[in-house]
């Protein structure tokens, strides 16, 4: 059976069933049932890290995952992350450092700096180096992203002091 | 490109996986993290018409440190080993090597079991598993079979596997305290593959010699494996400069690496000596003369 069929998960706090061959990857899901299109697909085949979303907290590459298998996960998005009208401390960091061009590594960058600094708000510039070579940007020659994540680092220490009151 | 068409199902259970995997003989295929099986299929270089996700399958996720050894569960991720500090403690070197598997977010889904049956040749953990004496858990549907990392692999992407078979825990022999060890590799990019890795260890005996050496390289054949003329070199000797560059010297002609696009065959050579010598030095604690 190649046709398709329900799966269930919950995309950025909203709970949300797309219909889909189980060939569908979870990136491809995203973007052409719930046109969450903020997801990008550059590769297609696990290298170039356009395509990251956060899956039950842990980055993961989009491409990679099949919808099927995200079924009764917590997925979280680019979209997730803030709005035009309220961006994020991360996302204002990236406004202010120049840490995009084009855009279309972007919305990756961001997600996978998300899942780091939630899980290592004390992540230093080595181990924030290390984890963004798993994606690729033509545009900026990384430097401003890095800069945009090290500055990013003290609103993801507050959330935590925050959690811990 | 887009993934061939193919059906998708989760068992809850092992044997309803290798029931499944049975029923559909060669036209199934199990799934674990996709890391590596997701880029075949968007190739096509493999186009199953059924997926056997084990994503879920319970008890395949721990890893445990006994007095026989440490077991790693098939479904154990990079992630699960890079955070485990008892696991670093008890197993050095296999943490050294794991930290230098893929990226961030691979990292996150790939598992122990997927990389093992997966056998890429310059792979990581087939590599600890051949240098360390591992053996590997398999079970189908006529039983369960123990192998060791050796007999598993049988070239560059293929195993032992059947059709209908699971492969279940990989056992690591209790690493010695006082071991002396290293890992060393070079990859163009941190968390691509490697170009070539050397894998090394030995005891030392209460004349300050070395014993139970053991080397292991990826990269530079069809599967990893054991350099025995270089184990032999160290073996009974005490480690310094010298033994490490004749070491070198016999490792470079130990192996008949094939030409790529990542690299030729001479620089694979070259660059396996290199390795091992700085995997040696590290381990000794000794600083090699710059070389002229
Ligand atoms: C960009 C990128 C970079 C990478 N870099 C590295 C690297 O530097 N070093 C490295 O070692 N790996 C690297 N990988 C591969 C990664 O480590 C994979 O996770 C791993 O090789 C396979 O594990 P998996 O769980 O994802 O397996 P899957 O992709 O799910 O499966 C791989 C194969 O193994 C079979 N299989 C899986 N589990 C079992 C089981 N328990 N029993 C029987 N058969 C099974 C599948 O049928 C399939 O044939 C990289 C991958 C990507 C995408
Ligand atoms: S689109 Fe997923 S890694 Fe490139
Ligand atoms: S901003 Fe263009 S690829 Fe990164």
């Amino acid at each position: 059976m190649t046709s398709a069929r329900p799966v269930h998960f919950t995309v950025n706090g909203a709970a949300a069933t797309v219909t889909v061959e189980p060939r569908t990857t979870l990136a491809d899901a995203l973007r052409n049932e719930l046109r969450l299109t903020g997801t990008h697909l550059g590769c297609e085949h696990g290298v170039c890290g356009a395509c990251t979303v956060i899956v039950d907290g842990a980055a993961v590459r989009g491409c990679l995952v099949l919808a099927a298998q995200a079924e009764g996960r917590e997925i979280t998005t680019v979209e997730g992350l803030g709005s035009a009208a309220h961006l994020s401390a991360l996302q204002l960091a990236f406004r202010k450092h120049h840490a995009l061009q084009c855009g279309f590594c972007t919305a990756g960058i961001l997600t996978t700096a998300h899942a780091l600094l939630t899980e290592e708000p004390h992540a230093d510039e080595d181990r924030i180096r290390e984890v963004i070579s798993g994606n690729l940007c033509r545009c900026t020659g990384y430097l401003p992203i890095i800069a945009a994540i090290m500055e990013a680092r003290i609103a993801y220490r507050d959330v935590q002091c925050e959690a811990a009151q | 490109m887009k993934l061939p068409p193919l059906d998708y199902i989760c068992p809850a259970t092992l044997p309803e996986a290798i029931a499944a995997l049975a029923v559909h003989g060669g036209n199934a295929k199990v799934i674990a993290g996709g890391q590596s099986l997701m880029p075949m299929l968007a190739f096509r270089l493999a186009a199953p018409s059924v997926l056997v996700d084990i994503g879920r399958l319970p008890d395949l996720k721990s890893i445990s440190i006994s007095a026989e050894g440490i077991d790693i569960g098939a479904l154990v991720t990079w992630r699960d080993i890079e955070r485990d500090a008892q696991l670093a403690q008890a197993h050095p070197l296999l943490a050294a090597a794991i930290a230098h598997v893929a990226h961030y977010q691979v990292r996150n889904r790939g598992t122990v079991g997927g990389s093992m049956a997966h056998a890429d040749p310059a792979a990581e953990m087939p590599g600890i598993a051949v240098t360390c004496d591992a053996m590997l858990t398999i079970v189908g549907s006529t039983g369960t079979r123990i192998l060791s990392a050796n007999e598993f692999l049988t070239g560059g992407l293929s195993t032992v596997l059947g059709a209908d078979e699971i492969l279940t825990s990989i056992r690591l022999p209790l690493w010695k305290k006082a071991r002396r060890w290293a890992f060393e590799e070079l990859a163009r990019r941190r968390g691509d593959f490697a170009l070539a890795g050397v894998a090394a260890f030995y005891d030392i005996d209460a004349q300050g010699l070395a014993h139970n050496a053991h080397i292991g390289v990826i990269g530079v054949a069809d599967r990893p494996m054991r350099l025995p003329g270089v184990e032999a070199i160290l073996d009974g000797r005490r480690i310094d400069a010298d033994v490490i560059l004749q070491a070198a010297a016999v490792a470079r002609d130990a192996v008949d690496p094939a030409d790529d696009i990542h690299a030729e065959a001479a620089y694979r050579r070259d660059l396996l000596g290199v390795l091992l010598e700085r995997a040696l030095a590290r381990a000794a604690n000794i600083t090699l003369p710059e070389a002229a």
